[in-house]
């Protein structure tokens, strides 16, 4: 199991957002995360990438404990996290924001191999490279910030609502590409969704969050047949 | 021949207030303080560039001196002062202010600190060359070879930082802290070093201000000096006609307040002296609120 997370409870303030988690992610696996707003998705993506502070309880990645961790040193141990809401920086250009993800790695030719991997995967950021970031599309600017991340060399990609105010087109684009670089780059994916349907087909583990809490894990294709998942969060 | 003067000597100074428009922009973005104790902390490197003039008498190693003890100095405020304020007062309505007004009080403290120990009497360092003005034509210009040194040296630092933040990754990292912290801890930039970093460059930029502001006035110098009160509020203001938040803005603010002042002087009266600065920058904030750069109004409220 490459991503343990036992027990985890994180407040802000006084709200107990995430409350006792625990779940299992193995590597290689797509796992997504799907709920109502509120549930405590994002509270709970954040404490995995260290921009939360955790109350109580373990995560463990790869053996070691990395609970509370600053998430500058995570990213150095394979951890990236892609923010909620198009996560680029909108002064910085295409290619500023790529580069600032692979700010931490001395080596400036390892730079560019994972610059010119970037542009294979999206060859529209390739196309806009030197433009202020604030002119691309909300689908590019996507793909700019999941792009950031992969700049990283990623092992385990931590992914906020990558579909929120996309078109729906744009957004089965976005999911497929996530599965692609899942397969391809044998990474191992958490995706926390709103749109349930969309990440639960994607994905390979399906994990429910309500009020905080796990109320169910399954395989992704059971959780889309469960009845109780599909009245709930799937709408029919 | 009066016109160039005018605008010759307006640009001079305006280059200085740039420098120290630098220092409150580089502050502003790194950590959203506005540095009132800029002028102090000025001050203070201008009495390490002042012992290194009396002791190594050279005004060229004076000035690396002075930049340097100005960097590390801003880095000990931010590193001491200001991460244990953002952790005490975090929170309610003094939390935004505490370390606006902390840096208040660090301004006098520092003017006080000066004065237990070089004294409150006039210092004086000596120009590194003449402040006589070129003659052309057989009529004399106000404007010297110092004013273009001063003018040579604040072009050259302004490229140098230039080329820091476009060029380089130490600036990626510094602009991207600025404009989104949180993407940039994600990307792996370690944000609380960055931010005094972005102090040390004020101090340094404030450091050759100071020093400046000195050599190109009559050369005298002490903790209640009224140059160091003038680069205060000139730095503050041309920042703000910048935009507080733009280097470029920070460098056309400081031009354009120091040739406005100038041209005031000269044509209307020299006695508006300490009122003009105020007068542009209430003219400027009725104008263009958001400063002569085109940042959006508000996008960062």
């Amino acid at each position: 199991m490459s991503l343990n997370v036992s027990n985890l409870t994180v407040h802000h303030g006084a709200i107990c957002a995430v409350n006792q988690v625990s779940l299992a992610v193995p590597t290689g696996t797509l796992a997504a995360i799907i709920g109502a707003n509120g549930a405590g998705k994002t509270t709970l993506l954040r404490a995995l990438s260290g921009l939360n502070k955790p109350t109580s309880g373990v995560v463990n990645w790869m053996g070691q404990t990395i609970t509370a961790e600053k998430p500058e040193k995570l990213v150095r141990m394979g951890i990236s996290h892609v923010s909620e809401g198009k996560s680029v920086i909108p002064e910085l250009t295409v290619r500023e924001n790529l580069e600032l993800g692979a700010i931490w790695r001395k080596d400036g030719k390892e730079m560019k191999e994972s610059l010119d991997q970037v542009v294979t995967i999206f060859p529209r950021l390739g196309e806009r490279i030197t433009q202020r970031s604030d002119t691309l599309s909300g689908g590019e600017r996507q793909m700019l910030a999941i792009g950031r991340a992969i700049m990283s060399k990623p092992k385990l990609l931590l992914l906020d609502e990558p579909s929120l105010g996309l078109a729906p087109l744009v957004v089965e684009q976005i999911f497929q590409t996530i599965r692609d670089l899942t397969t391809q780059m044998r990474l191992t994916v958490v995706l926390v969704e709103q749109n349930a349907m969309g990440a639960l087909k994607i994905a390979d583990l399906g994990i429910v969050l309500n009020l905080g809490k796990v109320v169910a894990v399954d395989h992704a294709q059971v959780l889309i047949q469960d009845p109780a998942v599909r009245a709930a969060y799937l709408g029919y | 021949m009066q016109l160039l003067n005018t605008l010759l000597i307006g640009i001079t100074a305006g280059s200085i207030y740039s420098l120290m428009a630098i220092a409150f922009v580089l502050v502003w973005r790194s950590t959203r303080v506005v540095n009132f104790a800029q002028a102090g902390m000025a001050l203070l490197s201008t009495y390490f560039g002042y012992e290194a003039v009396s002791r190594l008498g050279s005004f060229w190693i004076a000035l690396p001196v002075a930049m340097i003890g100005g960097a590390l100095f801003a880095a000990l405020v931010e590193l001491v002062l200001m991460r244990l304020l953002v952790k005490h007062a975090s929170s309610g309505p003094i939390a935004g202010v505490a370390p606006i007004i902390a840096t208040l009080g660090l301004l006098g403290v520092i003017r006080s600190v000066i004065s237990m120990i070089w004294g409150g009497q006039d210092l004086r360092i000596v120009a590194p060359i003449s402040n006589n003005g070129f003659t052309i034509n057989g009529s004399t210009l106000v404007f010297s070879p110092l004013k273009l040194l001063v003018l040579v040296v604040v072009v050259v630092l302004l490229i140098l930082l230039s080329i820091l933040f476009q060029k380089t990754n130490l600036g990626l990292a510094l602009r991207a802290s600025a404009h989104a912290p949180e993407i940039a801890r994600l990307s792996g930039v370690r944000v609380d070093s960055v931010r005094t970093l972005g102090w040390a460059l004020a101090g340094a930029a404030g450091a050759v201000a100071g020093l400046f502001q000195t050599v190109n006035g009559n050369g005298n110098f002490s903790p209640d000096s009224i140059d160091f009160s003038l680069l205060l509020v000139s730095g503050f203001i041309a920042a703000v006609i910048g935009g507080l938040d733009s280097l470029l803005g920070a460098v056309l603010g400081g031009l354009f307040l120091g040739i406005s002042i100038s041209f005031v002087l000269m044509y209307i009266s020299s006695g508006l002296f300490f009122i003009a600065p105020f007068v542009i920058l209430l003219i400027v904030l009725f104008v263009r609120p958001q400063g002569i750069i085109g940042v959006k109004a508000g996008r960062r409220a």
